[in-house]
């Protein structure tokens, strides 16, 4: 299949793999595959940027790993790195909003669930986003939210495109309302971004649902998504426990998507840049 | 006397929890309540132009003390037929395609937008998923930020997350003094963090839903009081506290040019958000 990096000659768009500074795994060597369910070697399945070099099966890659796929030579200056949140709530539940922030914060070495950056796609200057499921589940809360909106006044003010890559269970909880407003508050800065005629895109990887897909996730003016990635508005599990009934196979899935209209197309993850540099082109004419 | 039909609004509850029992009591003033009281030449207008027309919200033309405007509300029912009929005020895609198209024609004749909040929340189910619900309330947020007219949004009773901000970008956003306005619900809330949806009155103190929690959090312009006991007690007396404040917030904004109007809308929005740098 067209996605598959191995025994194809690299081309300039194609992105090359990390092979530099991977980390030491301790949990073995092989991984079994999700889609196919076959042993795949680790070091097989991180040079094909975490698709199956079998079945195309597309596992989840972190913000950092993505920004390296899609950026050029894998290089950006990141901002607002230092951006935390301050529990505006004073939330607790199990544990303290803030002692899980702090958590989170060691454990993936970022303030908060986005890392927002300007650099090249195919030598072209760009503002990107890019979301860390890993990281609360890459809710949004007020620290996405004005990561976005300053990503959205750089690209305003330097008159450059703006990709933004979802994954994503939603708004935020333990930041209540503030989380919601965020909503209002990204896409009214892409209004903004609308009216000043720049090309935005929309990247949605496994998972982009509620919050996030009800605000900035749809708003592209392409919507592309990675094949298999659960996207929508109201969880599977809610939307069960609603209708009392069984949900269709691929239901909410990005082909059900695409055909039911609300995206531009399904691109595999190595197909990606390519695609965004083409738009792109397109647009900046 | 403790109403019968709000069994669960003990004395000694949480001031969140009884705000959530009020706001959804089976008596409160819904929206077709206040608009009947507040506005004169009430014509609703149907549709979405693409798919059907969604009895969750009611939109029309109005006069408000001789000033024409259009309304759009979320609307609940009260008797069983009325709740099947208006879904439990739960709005499909095309509820809120059929309030985006209501608010561009007010864009298109200069007439002030007010909207009244009041929904469990958006719809979750096959239907609205494929239909693009996600989509519908992301494009209210963007193109109610580019309404070149006043926008004045009351939130009268549940404001449930995102299905209550898909028409809650206001230049004025006001809060009832029992409605609550939350990301989530505290049933949904309670369900995640203490894997028991019987503990939504910790998750609804936590959560800081209550109008005065928003206006210390800033994300409200003002606060409408409520006759004593609650809206339901006296709908005469809260829809006249109501129309107070809507004069007070349409009176603000008149004047304002559409390129301030929208200036201000999205520099309100801009500014939400608590962070350290
Ligand atoms: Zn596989």
């Amino acid at each position: 299949m067209s996605w598959f990096r191995r025994d194809k000659p690299a081309d300039e768009n194609r992105p090359a793999p990390e092979n530099g500074e991977r980390r030491v795994r301790t949990e073995g060597l092989w991984q079994k595959c999700e889609g196919c369910r076959q042993i795949i070697w680790k070091k097989d399945l991180e040079a094909n940027w975490s698709v199956c070099p079998k079945c195309g099966w597309h596992s989840r890659i972190d913000a950092l790993t993505r920004l390296k796929l899609l950026m050029d030579d894998g290089e950006f200056e990141p901002f607002d790195v230092d951006l935390r949140s301050s529990d505006p709530l004073g939330f607790v539940d199990a544990k303290p909003y803030s002692e899980r922030l702090a958590g989170m914060q060691r454990a993936t070495n970022l303030s908060d669930a986005l890392i927002s950056a300007a650099g090249c796609l195919a030598g072209r200057p760009i503002q990107i986003c890019s979301m860390e499921a890993r990281f609360i589940g890459g809710s949004m809360g007020s620290v996405v939210g004005e990561k976005i909106a300053r990503a959205i006044d750089r690209a305003i003010d330097l008159g450059t495109p703006l990709v933004i890559v979802s994954a994503s269970g939603g708004a935020r909880m333990q930041e209540g309302a503030v989380s919601l407003m965020q909503m209002a508050k990204i896409s009214a800065s892409l209004m903004r971004l609308d009216e000043a005629r720049l090309p935005y895109i929309s990247v949605l990887t496994d998972p982009t649902t509620g919050g996030v897909t009800a605000s900035f996730a749809m708003l592209g003016d392409l919507n592309i998504a990675e094949p298999g990635a659960l996207i929508g508005f109201a969880g599977p599990r809610v939307i069960e426990q609603t209708i009392r009934q069984k949900l269709p196979e691929g239901f909410q899935r990005s082909e059900f998507l695409l055909k039911h209209g609300m995206l531009d197309a399904v691109v595999p993850r190595l197909e990606l840049k390519p695609y965004i540099a083409r738009a792109l082109k397109f647009f900046a004419a | 006397m403790v109403p019968e039909e709000n069994p669960g609004a003990q004395p000694e509850s949480h001031p969140a929890w009884r705000r959530v029992q009020l706001a959804r009591h089976p008596k409160r003033p819904h929206s077709l309540d206040y608009i009947q009281r507040l506005f004169t030449d009430f014509q609703e207008v149907h549709g979405d132009r693409t798919f059907g027309d969604d009895p969750a919200i009611v939109a029309g033309l109005a006069q408000f003390e001789g000033n024409p405007l259009m309304v759009v509300a979320e609307q609940k029912g009260r008797d069983t037929k009325q709740k099947l009929f208006r879904n439990f005020g739960m709005p499909k895609p095309e509820g809120y395609r059929k309030a985006l198209r209501v608010m561009q024609m007010a864009d298109k004749f200069r007439r002030p937008v007010v909207t009244f909040l009041d929904t469990p929340g958006a719809y979750p189910g096959i239907d609205a998923e494929e239909r693009g619900q996600a989509e519908a309330i992301a494009r209210n947020l963007r193109e109610m930020a580019r309404l070149g007219v006043p926008v004045v949004v009351v939130c009268i009773g549940e404001g449930g997350s995102g299905g209550a901000l898909a028409l809650g970008v206001g230049n004025t956003v006001l809060m009832m003094e029992n409605a609550v306005y939350s990301v989530i619900s505290p049933e949904s809330c309670a369900a995640i963090i203490y894997r028991d949806s019987g503990k939504a009155e910790q998750a609804a103190a936590a959560l800081k839903l209550t109008a005065p929690d928003l206006l210390e959090l800033e994300l409200i312009d003002g606060i409408i009081p409520e006759p004593p006991g609650g809206a339901q007690e006296d709908p005469d007396a809260a829809a006249e506290s109501l129309r107070q404040h809507l004069r007070r917030s349409l009176n603000q904004l008149d004047g304002l040019s559409p390129d301030q109007l929208v200036q201000h809308r999205y520099a309100k929005f801009r500014n939400m958000g608590n962070f350290f740098a």
